[in-house]
């Protein structure tokens, strides 16, 4: 955080000379409704920008290959059926959005259960190493995904697990920004004396875990989720590795390779494929958006 | 009492051993490919720097590395540009707009959508003849001729910049936001009544205070953007066309890889990456900070 002198450094030398100068004149009431009406009339713009291609890809789902071809209106087309048949004769959507769904949901939930347990050694044990083991994992941290990515494909190739949704959910259990998330809220969260109060009632180390720490961590649980989800459901260059089998796609993979199969010479139906891996997001966003934005919100905030 | 630390090392074992196996052994076996001519198969054999010395000479991997920067660079600038615009109106004291949620929440929406359905989106919409993004500009009497968007190297490094911009700039904004409410009132009430006007409010008050939110943006920005690789993959036909414009660091990692199976001069680009990565992130870091700590001497 910046602190008052600081502030204070960067304004008052221009500033000092101004202040006796400059006296304000109100401004006409008019004028200022007038230039707010111009600013809505821009932000709605903006908005329609950011929705457009959403639309037309709504809009052009619901039209024929020809239709397309010929044009672009904002009238929905007649061959929406059609389109869904063409789509799923060559390429089973369905099928990538159940594989998607399937590993995020395991990943979204190892990461938060190991996480928390992680976080929760971290946090309440002294145990010689402690300090080490945690900067190192800070620095791993820093390393981008693709750095191992050729020996992550050698390692899976060796294990066996190729092929297989394996290698996609199983290193979730090690998450270290949200293990470093999680500490971070719990040491202010937790106090120790409620671990011991549960000690000296006997309970075991595990079941205070269960008892006492994961309910308090878990506001903070579900706001690393939200990001955990959407990051495995997007997650692209991991899937497209080690899967071969196109009836093991996720979505994203599945949405490559729409492109190169027959599909792609209907425009139509294109259009609809992309539309239905899009449109669960929005309904979703619909409902949860003011969560997501919060913790975008929180999350920034922290660093 | 028997010694309860212990318990310490079986909470977290599991992350370690799950950690070692599929993060570490990776990044260290990646480094080790970096130095031999591994080709997916047979055996490895070590022929010490000359993946590195090759990654150096190689105008693929340079002009990958200048279409990344390119293409991240014009997005940024977009992205933050219009993310201040944005958190400047929400944030006046003045006008007092209302529908920020409802604002926020439609800007941000793009970056919720997958990135290979937005490039195949995007793929077909920009099409040259068919696409109906040309189509609705010549409608509305904006062109004459179809752009063809994807075909120029110049129009596709663009038109992957606004993309970005266009699922990004919703998320900086929120992030600014953020930070702009963290700003105390009163120095707002003060420059208020000290006569301060709007740009100079905003230059004096709010951008020195955002200063560590946009650090924050830029980095992360920084970091994703020089692994940028789903849409340039998927928005032509993979291996970077139109004449190598989307061509970016990560793809020619993975084409070198996964279609060319150079793994241990893919290995080596990994790593060139990496180096890439944090030179950069320190030059931000020192370029915002630096100067800070040279005005704190002066005064």
């Amino acid at each position: 955080m910046m602190d008052r002198t600081e502030i204070e450094n960067n304004v008052t030398p221009e500033q000092l000379s101004k202040r006796t100068l400059v006296t304000q004149e109100p401004k006409p009431k008019k004028r200022r409704s007038i230039i707010k009406g111009v600013i809505y009339a821009l932000l709605i713009l903006t908005a329609i920008i950011c929705f457009i291609p959403f639309l037309m890809m709504l809009v052009n789902a619901t039209r024929s290959n020809d239709a397309i071809l010929t044009g672009f209106t904002l009238i929905p087309g007649t061959a929406l059926l059609e389109n869904y048949r063409t789509m799923m004769e060559y390429v089973n959507i369905w099928n990538g959005f159940k594989n998607s769904l399937i590993i995020s949901v395991l990943v979204t939930l190892l990461t938060g259960y190991f996480s928390a347990l992680t976080a929760y050694g971290f946090a309440f044990y002294n145990f010689k190493g402690k300090n080490f083991l945690f900067v190192f994992m800070l620095v791993m941290m820093m390393v981008p995904g693709q750095l191992g990515l050729i020996g992550f494909y050698e390692l899976c190739k060796n294990l066996g697990i190729l092929d297989t949704f394996i290698p996609l959910i199983i290193p979730a259990i090690a998450s270290p920004f949200v293990v470093f998330f999680l500490r971070q809220y719990i040491q202010t969260t937790l106090h120790p004396s409620l671990i011991e109060a549960a000690r000296i009632d006997g309970a075991s180390e595990l079941r205070i875990f269960h008892t006492v720490a994961i309910p308090i961590m878990m506001p903070a649980v579900a706001t690393m989720s939200i990001f955990t989800f959407i990051g495995s459901w997007n997650n692209y260059i991991v899937p497209l590795v080690v899967l071969f089998s196109p009836e093991k796609y996720t979505l994203p993979v599945l949405m490559g390779f729409l492109k190169g199969s027959q599909v792609a010479q209907n425009l139509g139906s294109m259009y609809l494929g992309i539309a239905i891996s899009v449109v669960p997001i929005m309904i979703a966003f619909l409902f949860l958006s003011k969560y997501i934005v919060n913790s975008i919100s929180a999350g920034a905030v922290k660093e | 009492m028997k010694n309860l630390n212990n318990y310490g090392y079986a909470f977290i074992a599991p992350f370690w051993i799950i950690f070692l196996i599929f993060n570490i052994y990776p990044v260290a076996l990646t480094f080790y490919y970096s130095f031999t001519n591994y080709s997916g198969s047979g055996t490895a054999e070590v022929v010490g720097l000359a993946n590195y010395q090759r990654l150096i000479a190689d105008s693929y991997f340079v002009e990958a590395f200048f279409n990344t920067w390119k293409i991240w660079g014009v997005n940024f600038a977009l992205q933050i540009v219009i993310a201040l615009i944005l958190a400047a109106i929400f944030s006046d004291m003045r006008v007092k707009m209302k529908g920020l949620s409802f604002f926020r929440s439609i800007f941000y929406l793009p970056n919720l959508i997958t990135v290979s359905s937005v490039a195949l989106l995007f793929g077909i919409l920009l099409d040259w003849q068919h696409g109906s993004l040309n189509m609705v500009l010549m409608n509305i009497g904006l062109i004459s001729e179809p752009i063809n968007w994807l075909n120029e190297p110049a129009s596709a490094q663009l038109s992957v910049s606004l993309i970005l911009t266009w699922m990004w700039f919703g998320h900086s904004f929120i992030v600014v936001m953020a930070g702009v409410s963290g700003i105390s009132t009163d120095f707002y009430e003060a420059a208020l009544i000290d006569g301060a006007n709007r740009w100079q409010t905003f230059t004096k008050i709010t951008l020195p205070l955002l200063k560590p939110i946009l650090l924050y943006i830029m980095i992360t920005s920084l970091i994703g953007g020089l692994q940028l690789f789903d849409l340039p993959m998927l928005l032509t036909d993979g291996i970077g066309s139109p004449d190598g414009s989307l061509n970016t660091m990560v793809l020619y990692l993975y084409n070198q890889a996964f279609k060319y199976n150079n793994y241990g001069y893919a290995a080596a680009v990994a790593y060139g990456l990496f180096i890439i990565t944090i030179i950069f992130s320190a030059i931000v870091f020192k370029s915002m900070y630096g100067n800070e700590r040279k005005q704190a001497r002066r005064v």
